[in-house]
């Protein structure tokens, strides 16, 4: 196939070409690569927010790209700004039939917020989502577990706006409405059921942990975090021993934490961190992990937040067990679903990255009659 | 162009032909050894091409047993933790564990699913490992050499004995012992740190780190070293010990000149044994303490004025804005 002179004279020249060839080709490689980390920049160029003081290392950094892209759902977000009342109109409750929870407000408010409800949880069905598909005349009946449901969630949005303010208002007002946790899905992403014991033919720790699970966020740290930290009030996170030297026996003595309570309260914080999209230091100074002088004012939010949680839990999600049809309910126990941290926040330091979704609603704000300005 | 050459790290040159068996001056020894010895070049590529005998003994037959009886304890619980399911063992392998008993139970006997196999494993484990110790000086003392290595593996055996046996002693709860498991046994050691208050505060805890990396520069010094004067004899340790050549003579002088100080050619090999062996023993004591004399290192540190105290201005008004960080400011 080639000409012979040249068969020939590579027969007499016998030289290695894979030596240069393989120098040429990383040095040429490198060049290239080089340019275009010159030209186009850096792919994965981060940006830090400092947390802490300067020399610790505490910052969250986050991809320069991800910042550059808002929450999508910011964008679907339906809102519509309130009707101010003149005194004197009819109120829904006095309008319409087994008006429970927002009976206070005057028609155009009451429809604006059915409205936007629909927008924020159902906006394929519509109204027909809670009220099924019947005459207006017959909206007032309790029916459907939807609206059963929705009406006990109103009740907890108003709750968690009006007496849980240090932790959704603490850094500004944002507040929440159902859009934070629904974003226009019928049932929020990230809501959590039991499924502890993971393992088999075990029992005691050994069951609950080890296995990668969505409630471990795939570790092989506890499974069961959420459903002792999150559900039971008189649950303690701290595991740490306020001096140098405490006597007892861990497991035996009361007060003294074990190596597997810390690994639950690993779980947990790594299900906190994941939830945010932040890391340790957001909150601690990692070399005392308990300090409270060395905490970040982010500290005392999330230790409010998880107050909330339990509260939401226990007394509004838990007991709407028995109302819900069997495909809500959990596969393993059949248990109510369950809110935490990434309900809302679904991954962002603050849920809609801190937009304000209370501002047009004072009817969520409140447990009592809305109070417009 | 084809002249072999003699090198180090990839031995170019295999010897492959009658198998070497062994000095059997009493005509009784080859009994012991067992195995057909074979060669393998991938094998040659890294050191000696000859693969056995193996000398066993009872030391080897127990520690064999006993080991792999831990290994299959361990192996079918994980097995039984998934429903015996295949599949699932080889997805959750990494994440599977035979956990150290429940803490209620103390030091007592739990039920076999809570820790009670974990105990038994651990014994076969305990008895493998020390009769394997045993094997060591056994062997070493019939070649009528020094028992370094069985010394030196002692020490690693100190750490294991401390976080398996000693400290659940003294803490009075087997369930301080670590969970034998390729990613718990990295929680139970992270858990172990954050629960005591942080484990860098332990002075012991950085006495093993520093001996540690110490045993990483020196070796990789006295590999350095040895290859580098290879080419005047200088791999020929023993030699260049009991009669100094020019490759000792380099070697030194480099290292004098390069930081005023240099090692022996004999005394090289103390430091290396004595870097390698501190880093187990202070660790072990580091975790012998946790616990026991120390619950909180941070605090401890503080109490003894080696971890400084914040003058608590965090300034947080300097610090970037949650709205400046997502680009919403301005």
């Amino acid at each position: 196939m080639l000409p012979k002179w040249f068969n020939d004279w590579n027969r007499d020249n016998p030289t290695n070409i894979f030596g240069p060839a393989i120098l040429v080709g990383a040095l040429g490689g490198a060049v290239f690569v080089a340019i275009l980390l010159v030209t186009w920049g850096q792919p994965y160029a981060t940006t830090s927010m400092q947390t802490g003081p300067r020399g610790t290392g505490m910052s969250v950094p986050e991809f320069n790209v991800a910042l550059a892209t808002p929450d999508p759902t910011i964008d679907a977000y339906y809102t519509d700004s309130p009707v101010i009342p003149e005194g004197g109109e009819p109120l829904a409750k006095d309008i319409y039939q087994n008006v429970q929870v927002l009976g206070d407000l005057t028609e155009d408010n009451f429809n604006r917020l059915m409205l936007a409800m629909t927008q924020w949880v159902a906006p394929d069905q519509g109204c027909t989502y809670c009220h099924g598909d019947v005459a207006l005349e017959e909206y007032g009946k309790d029916d459907l577990y939807t609206k059963v449901v929705a009406r006990r969630m109103i009740q907890m949005t108003q709750n968690i706006n009006e007496n849980w303010d240090g932790h959704v208002n603490a850094v500004a007002e944002v507040g929440v409405n159902c859009y934070t946790c629904h974003r226009g899905e019928n049932v929020p992403s990230d809501i959590w059921f039991n499924i502890t014991p993971v393992n088999e033919a075990a029992g005691g720790w050994a069951a609950v942990q080890n296995r990668a699970t969505s409630l471990s966020q795939f570790t092989s740290l506890p499974s069961n975090a959420l459903e002792v930290y999150l559900t039971d009030p008189d649950s303690m996170v701290n595991v740490h021993d306020l001096e140098s030297r405490v006597a007892g026996v861990p497991g035996l003595t009361e007060d003294v934490a074990t190596i597997q309570k810390t690994e639950m309260t690993y779980s947990l914080m790594n299900y906190f961190s994941n939830s945010l999209g932040v890391n340790c230091v957001f909150c601690h100074n990692s070399r005392a992990f308990y300090d409270p002088s060395e905490f970040t004012p982010q500290w005392s939010i999330a230790q409010m937040g998880r107050q909330m949680v339990i509260e939401m839990n226990v007394d509004y999600l838990i007991p709407l067990q028995d109302t819900y049809p069997p495909e809500r309910l959990g596969p393993v126990y059949a248990d109510a679903p369950k809110v935490a941290c990434k309900t809302c926040h679904k991954g962002y330091q603050r849920p809609l990255q801190g937009m304000n979704v209370i501002a047009d609603w004072p009817e969520l704000a409140t447990t009592g009659a809305p109070v417009y300005e | 162009m084809a002249i072999r050459e003699y090198q180090n790290i990839f031995t170019q040159v295999q010897v492959q032909g009658a198998p070497e068996w062994g000095m059997d001056d009493s005509g009784q020894m080859k009994r012991e050894r067992v195995g057909k010895p074979g060669f393998s070049s991938l094998v040659g590529w890294i050191g000696n091409a000859q693969l056995g005998p193996i000398y066993l003994g009872s030391f080897g037959v127990i520690s064999l047993a006993t080991g792999l009886l831990w290994f299959n304890i361990v192996g079918l619980n994980m097995l039984a933790q998934v429903g015996w399911s295949i599949p699932e063992f080889i997805r959750q392998l990494f994440w599977l564990a035979l956990e150290p008993p429940s803490p209620e139970y103390g030091l007592s006997m739990p039920p076999l699913n809570e820790g009670g196999w974990y105990i038994i494993a651990s014994f076969f484990l305990l008895v493998s490992v020390l009769s394997w110790w045993a094997r060591s000086y056994q062997l070493a003392a019939e070649h009528k050499m020094g028992k370094h290595v069985a010394w030196a593996f002692a020490s690693a055996i100190w750490l294991f004995l401390v976080l398996g046996l000693f400290r659940p002693v003294l803490m009075g709860s087997w369930s301080e012992a670590v969970p034998y498991g390729i990613f718990p046994h990295l929680d139970w050691t992270t858990a172990f740190s954050i629960r005591y208050g942080n484990l860098y505060y332990n002075p012991f805890h950085c006495l093993s780190i520093v001996f540690l990396y110490g045993s990483v520069l020196l070796f990789c010094m006295h590999g350095a070293t040895i290859l580098a004067v290879t080419r005047f004899g200088g791999d020929r340790e023993l030699e260049q010990i009991a009669d100094r050549g020019t490759a000792t003579e380099r070697a030194a002088l480099f290292w004098r000149w390069t930081m005023g100080f240099n090692a022996t050619m004999e005394g090289i090999h103390r430091w290396a044994i004595w870097f390698a062996m501190l880093t187990p023993i202070t660790g072990g004591i580091g975790i012998l303490l946790t616990g026991t004399v120390v619950d909180n290192w941070f605090i401890w540190a503080q109490e003894h004025n080696f971890a400084p105290l914040y003058d608590g201005s965090f300034g947080y008004g300097d610090y970037t804005s949650y709205e400046a960080f997502i680009g919403k400011e301005n």
